[in-house]
């Protein structure tokens, strides 16, 4: 690799590394670990816990899908990889 | 019209509709064949992937699956979507960058290994395998409690139809009736769904509808449930865990790993046209997805509701459920109660003999209930429900028209069969890319690998036919294996093969070998020996659920585990991979630039 190819595989890496965090914070932590304790909280008839597990985190990785694709694409372009 | 016509019209149309885009997309080269081109776009792959993924399974099982669990059920709606996250980062850009028409293909090349290669198809083909085994016996299961006619006629008609498509379209014919599959099925989810979150909670969107109040009062719907199910001796709906927590992280991190490494899902991403474009797929795959996968509760929950007050009709008066007069008198049960029973799905059994039905949890831990019951004179649950009846008998409990009950059992078909067809073809490609051309004959040329394409695609069918006839008895408990296996030995294997440009082939073959013994030790020590009934040996390790308190199902991220430190250690005491593979991982990791390598070669 190239120097420059170097640091656009370490900016991807970190990209991942925060993505996966939140991924794993809103589908086990909140949505399973703290789940009850969130379960005080109330959304509409939705106890907060129980939204995340069955709702929210589905949503939350539809999220994560598109901000990566966008984060991606402009790491791409900033070190001249994107595709043609 | 009667129900039964309307079914057959409406399914009769539906299994036009997939022979006509077979016809239309007939495979000319083993580029069509494999990989339908390369130029699918991404929200047909999307939709195609999404069709692909939800199986009988999915459709028709997982609703009631939660409503049996409550908040324990999360396991399914986390794991069967989360694992797309993984897939979109971690594997579907890089693979596609590769260019190259299979898993273990690229497992062969990355790890410049025959070995690691045939190892890779192992586990393709136990994890394909298994899987397909639940599919056909849901064809078959579909097409007799839909269309009156037996399980084998069913399966034979679900053959006949795959064959159509997949032998002569390949991955083309299998795509585009795919996308057709998808707009089947997840129309007959939603409709009914949107009948009943309307009728129950005056809100038409299930989404929301599952957050609401019951329509005409002020009480939210998941409190009415939480309190009737504990009335009844149940847990409650919105906390119960499934076993304990430390179970349910690592249950619902197996299926999402699984869900990243299963082959039939990868091999989709290779066939569209660019890396950005695999990204953008993975993402519609996602929302396609999730339509099913954030409605499932909402009819878990809401038919949940329904069923206990067909049964219990006291709790809408609120009176106690010890009041005898609180429970449904038998002869009094509505027709699809008696329709259902035939099928074996629903049994009734009146224990203390007083003409109505007692439906509750005769294992409560709670002893006070328990006495209660005893008192009130009942002698145990007389109802037995099993789970796929929420989604199958939904529309009759709600009392809804006969096209949507024949729109369901299109639906259920439409994901049945298109699960089906993908999984043959990762079991088909495997052996006629993988192991025919790729290992035993290198020099076959292109027209003839389609030949043996065909010729594998056949075989497989009639092998799948063969064990949807005759499902060995664990077919219950093979989607837990297929999972396992893909988590702990393909998952791994992939993403060092991108992650880790020194990882060489032994490292990566020890992992993905000691992942697979590992799983399968676990699953075979609770299930018997390949599955053989009265071989179970967790005894000798001290009972059920030996690891931590883990279950089968949930041991799959402890085998991904095992298979990055197995293989971490091993290629650290091994030679370093040549220079020029760690330049093709290096050229795999940008996206700008022509594939790597050419499939066909």
């Amino acid at each position: 690799m190239k120097r420059d190819d170097q640091a656009y595989w370490k900016a991807t890496k970190r990209l991942l590394c925060i993505i996966l965090a939140i991924w794993i914070l809103v589908s086990i932590g909140l949505s399973i670990v703290f789940a009850h304790s969130l379960n005080v909280i109330k959304l509409g008839g939705y106890p907060l816990g129980f939204w995340f597990a069955q709702q929210g985190s589905i949503y939350t990785f539809i999220a994560l899908i598109f901000i990566y694709i966008y984060a991606i694409g402009k790491i791409d372009r900033r070190y001249d990889v994107h595709e043609e | 019209m009667s129900l039964q016509l309307t079914t057959y019209i409406t399914v009769g149309l539906t299994f036009l509709l997939y022979i006509g885009i077979a016809i239309w997309t007939r495979a000319r080269s083993t580029k069509d064949y494999y990989v339908a081109g390369g130029n699918v776009g991404p929200i047909a792959n999307g939709m195609a992937t999404a069709a692909d993924w939800m199986s009988a399974a999915s459709f028709i099982s997982m609703a009631g699956m939660v409503a049996n669990m409550g908040f324990g059920g999360s396991v399914f709606l986390m794991g069967w979507t989360g694992g797309y996250v993984l897939l979109a980062m971690l594997l579907a850009p890089y693979l596609r960058k590769f260019g190259k028409f299979t898993v273990p293909q690229f497992i062969r090349d990355r790890f410049y290994s025959k070995t690691t290669a045939a190892v890779a198809i192992l586990c393709l083909l136990i994890a394909s395998i298994t899987y397909i085994i639940g599919q056909m016996t849901g064809v078959g299961v579909a097409f007799s409690r839909f269309l009156g006619v037996s399980s084998e006629t069913g399966i034979y008609i679900g053959m006949a139809i795959v064959f159509t498509y997949a032998v002569f379209g390949g991955m083309k014919g299998i795509t585009y009736t795919q996308v057709a599959q998808f707009c089947v099925l997840i129309t007959a989810f939603i409709i009914p769904a949107v009948f009943i979150s309307f009728q129950l909670t005056g809100n038409p969107i299930p989404q929301l509808g599952l957050g609401s109040r019951l329509a005409g009062t002020d009480i939210a719907l998941l409190d009415r449930l939480n309190q009737v199910v504990t009335d009844l001796g149940f847990r409650e709906y919105t906390t119960a865990y499934a076993g304990s927590m430390m179970n349910m992280v690592l249950f619902t991190l197996s299926l999402m790993i699984g869900t990243a490494g299963l082959p039939h899902v990868i091999m989709r991403f290779f066939t569209v046209s660019s890396v950005k474009a695999a990204r953008i797929s993975a993402g519609w795959t996602l929302i396609f997805i999730a339509m099913l996968y954030t409605t499932a509760p909402a009819v878990g929950a809401m038919a949940k509701y329904n069923l206990h007050r067909t049964v219990t009709p006291g709790i809408e008066n609120h009176s106690s459920v010890f009041d005898s007069d609180s429970h449904l008198i038998a002869a009094q049960r509505p027709d699809w109660m008696k329709r259902w029973e035939k099928t074996g799905l629903l049994k009734w059994e009146d224990k203390n003999q007083d003409g109505r039905i007692q439906y509750y949890n005769d294992t409560s831990t709670d002893q006070v209930f328990l006495d209660n019951a005893e008192n009130a004179g009942w002698k145990g649950n007389e109802l037995t429900v099993h789970a796929d009846i929420i989604v199958l008998a939904n529309p009759e409990i709600a009392l809804l028209p006969n096209w949507i009950i024949a729109l369901v059992a299109a639906g259920g078909l439409a994901a049945a069969l298109s699960t089906a067809a993908g999984l043959l073809i990762a079991i088909s490609s495997s052996i006629s890319h993988d192991l025919v051309k790729g290992i035993l004959f290198p020099k076959m040329k292109d027209k003839g690998e389609l030949i043996v394409g065909r010729i594998a695609m056949t075989v497989s069918i009639l092998i799948a036919g063969w064990l949807g006839l005759n499902p060995p008895g664990f077919a219950a408990g093979t989607v837990a294996l297929a999972f396992g296996i893909a988590a702990s030995s393909l998952f791994p294997a992939l993403m060092m093969g991108i992650f880790s440009k020194k990882m060489n082939m032994q490292g990566a073959t020890a992992g993905m070998l000691s992942g697979l013994s590992f799983t399968l030790f676990y699953v075979f020590a609770h299930k018997g020996i390949f599955f053989v009934q009265g071989t179970t040996f967790v005894h000798l390790f001290g009972g059920e659920n030996f690891f931590f308190g883990l279950a089968p199902e949930a041991i799959g991220a402890v085998g991904a585990g095992a298979n990055f430190l197995i293989a971490f250690i091993v290629n650290r005491f091994t030679k370093e991979p040549p220079e020029y593979i760690q330049a093709l991982v290096e050229g795999v990791r940008l996206p700008r630039g022509a594939s790597i390598v050419e499939g066909a070669h």
